[in-house]
């Protein structure tokens, strides 16, 4: 109950949002009778009906996870992040293995268990792309490669 | 006579070595995908797409490679739901009824090879039904024009949101929401930018593959780590593997019915494969009645939902290939990949890519055999791959998604913005909104707001215009009717207890 008024709240201020959004549009003189701005418009118009028909009517309350899920959760979606940044500039290996192995720690906490499995689909992964697949991976550090 | 001059010349370019080798991996690889819980057929289909591209296959070997995998999926779910009473993927639910109590009662090896066959039996009668059909549809499909193809994505969304969720405000959201993504980027038609908010990342817009990616594989993460994969249910034992004649000749009938019951869901834009299976298991019940043994180890309980759900799945690509339209989650994922290839489905395909259309047609029926061969004799290899514990599959899904889209533009700022839409996703399918239709919305978006665009300028401005022809009209009706008559039917078809899983399960 609570959840779909929160969301049904968020989706309604939401379309207002692209309605508002959808009216900042440029438009060029030299454009078709309907022009960029009538469709958004269209969309903001049907999702603000969804949101008001999901206040009136909302389903019963989702099973939210309890807080200790909720922090591993966290935790992999900043692993998850920190690795789109680390790829990059580190190379494949090493973020692989250290996200790979946090990853299945979140999954089943066993340390040692998720190091080895870490370390193993970081090496056999970098394998297949590199050399079954042919996609061109850096496999360290820039500094280190020269 | 000319489609049989076409299919030859489709076995032509589908029976080269390379393409052969193809089908028969991505088979293996669709099995595998299917039969592990946590993966089905929309996601496995969308984490391979951009290694596809990767590895430079062209359009016709892509497709071969992928659509193998779809069909793959639809076999290899029936594995863990016989084994297990997991379903493997959604389509498989209704395996389980009868699939896990057979198993139970020893007769595991005899379910898996009923199955095998069933499966085999849908997919290779609906893929005679596309080639049948198809170009029917095709050349029905010229007299569309911009007011009768607005109606027809109007058509996609009211039934995908009618058939798929049990909130119809929350399926339309979904798809307004993917619709509304589908418009950030430069316009079209004026080249001027649209809620990019200034940054440059975004004036391409948004990559339906990075958006597909995040809501089905990245947002599994999430769910998996927040039930610790608790997959725990003890496998039964795989005794010799014989055939079991009779049972097959008793189940024929069965096979054949639900193979048509299928096919006709599938052609329905928006039912899939979920529900083909679902309707083929209750019309065979309620056709042998009080004397079957439905849900305590029925070997026609088997045999339908598996001949169902492999018909639907042929059936969906009909609408795919031929309007452009997706039937389900897994087909808009090869839209997604046709669109990558600079391939636009509709009838212009068949007529200017001939090579592309008979080419994917006759690889599925290689394909079939290939799935027929490996899923009897060799089922057993597919058991072990099952034990497969989700604290190495995770990081390896997640890992695959990573370097796939990593490898189609190398630009960390896509993979943020998968792991937003897998952040997105899980949220989603906690509020229980469907996720496909925002695929589909992201997918169709910038062709439905062209097509609403192109009608205005011939009508110079006047809406009437979109319910002027018959056709129009007609698919305007059938819209209304996809979006509400799954309210009214709700009430009198009650669907059968399935077992309680702590998996989450993949739409198809």
């Amino acid at each position: 109950m609570a959840s779909d008024r929160i969301f049904g709240l968020v989706v309604v201020i939401g379309a207002l949002a692209f309605f508002a959004g959808a009216l900042q549009i440029q438009t060029s003189f030299l454009s078709d009778p309907l022009g960029p701005r009538v469709f958004p418009i269209l969309i903001s118009g049907a999702s603000l009906l969804c949101g008001l028909s999901i206040l009136a009517r909302p389903d019963p309350e989702p099973h939210w996870p309890a807080r200790a899920a909720w922090v591993a959760m966290g935790a992999a979606l900043v692993v998850l992040v920190a690795y789109a940044y680390a790829v990059v500039p580190l190379g494949f290996l090493i973020p692989t293995a250290l996200a790979s192995a946090a990853i299945g720690y979140l999954i089943d906490p066993k340390p040692v268990q998720s190091v080895i499995m870490g370390a193993a689909l970081s090496a056999v992964l970098y394998v297949i792309f590199k050399f079954g697949l042919g996609l061109g991976l850096a496999a360290l550090p820039r500094a280190l490669m020269g | 006579m000319e489609t049989l001059a076409n299919l030859s010349m489709g076995f032509g370019v589908a029976l080269t070595p390379f393409t052969l080798f193809l089908a028969v991996a991505g088979a293996f690889l669709g099995t595998i995908i299917g039969a592990l819980p946590g993966l089905g057929p929309s996601n496995g289909v969308a984490i391979l797409i951009p290694l596809a591209f990767a590895l430079g296959l062209d359009a016709t070997q892509s497709l071969v490679l992928l659509t193998s995998v779809y069909y793959g999926c639809m076999y290899g779910g029936r594995i863990s739901s016989i084994l297990l009473n997991i379903p493997g993927d959604e389509p498989a639910m209704m395996t389980t009824l009868d699939g896990y109590p057979m198993a139970r009662q020893g007769r595991a090896g005899d379910a898996l090879v009923i199955s095998g066959v069933a499966s085999f039996m849908g997919s290779f009668l609906s893929t005679v039904g596309l080639v049948v059909i198809a170009p029917v549809l095709a050349s029905i499909a010229y007299l569309f024009g911009p007011a009768e193809y607005f109606a027809l994505y109007a058509l996609a969304f009211a039934t995908l949101g009618g058939m798929t969720s049990s909130n119809q405000a929350k399926s339309a959201f979904a798809a307004c929401l993917g619709l509304g993504l589908a418009v950030i980027g430069l316009d079209n038609a004026t080249g001027l930018p649209r809620f990019t908010g200034g940054n440059l990342h975004l004036m391409d817009g948004i990559d339906f593959l990075v958006a597909i990616v995040g809501l089905f594989a990245i947002s599994e993460i999430f769910i998996f780590i927040e039930s610790h994969g608790r997959s725990s249910a003890i496998g039964v034992t795989l005794g010799k593997l014989t055939i079991p004649w009779a049972d097959l000749k008793a189940t024929f009938a069965t096979m054949l019915r639900s193979t048509g019951l299928g096919f006709i869901a599938g052609i329905l834009p928006g039912a899939g494969a979920s529900l083909g299976s679902f309707m083929a298991y209750m019309a065979e019940k309620s056709w042998v009645g009080s004397s079957g043994r439905f849900g305590k180890g029925d070997p026609r309980g088997v045999a339908a939902p598996e001949a169902g759900n492999n018909a639907a799945a042929g059936g969906a690509m009909i609408p795919m290939l031929t309007l452009g339209v997706p039937g389900s989650g897994t087909t808009a994922v090869m839209l997604a990949l046709l669109m990558t290839l600079d391939i636009t489905p509709g009838p212009l395909l068949f007529k200017e890519q001939p090579e592309v259309v008979w080419g994917l047609i006759a690889s599925l029926f290689i394909a079939n055999v290939v799935l027929l061969v490996i899923n009897v004799p060799m089922v057993k290899l597919f058991v072990k791959i099952l034990m497969v514990p989700p604290w190495i599959l995770m990081p390896m899904v997640t890992m695959v998604s990573f370097v796939g889209i990593f490898s189609l533009s190398g630009s960390y700022f896509d993979m943020l913005v998968m792991i937003a839409f897998g952040v997105l996703g899980y949220v989603l399918r906690k509020l229980e909104v469907p996720t496909v239709p925002v695929i589909l919305g992201i997918l169709l978006g910038s062709a439905m707001e062209d097509a609403l665009r192109r009608a205005m300028v011939i009508s110079d401005g006047d809406w009437t215009y979109l319910f002027s022809t018959p056709i129009a009209l007609g698919l305007w009706l059938f819209a209304a009717g996809g979006f509400l008559a799954p309210m009214f039917l709700r009430r009198l078809v009650k669907r059968p207890p399935i077992p309680p899983s702590d998996m989450p399960l993949d739409a198809d």
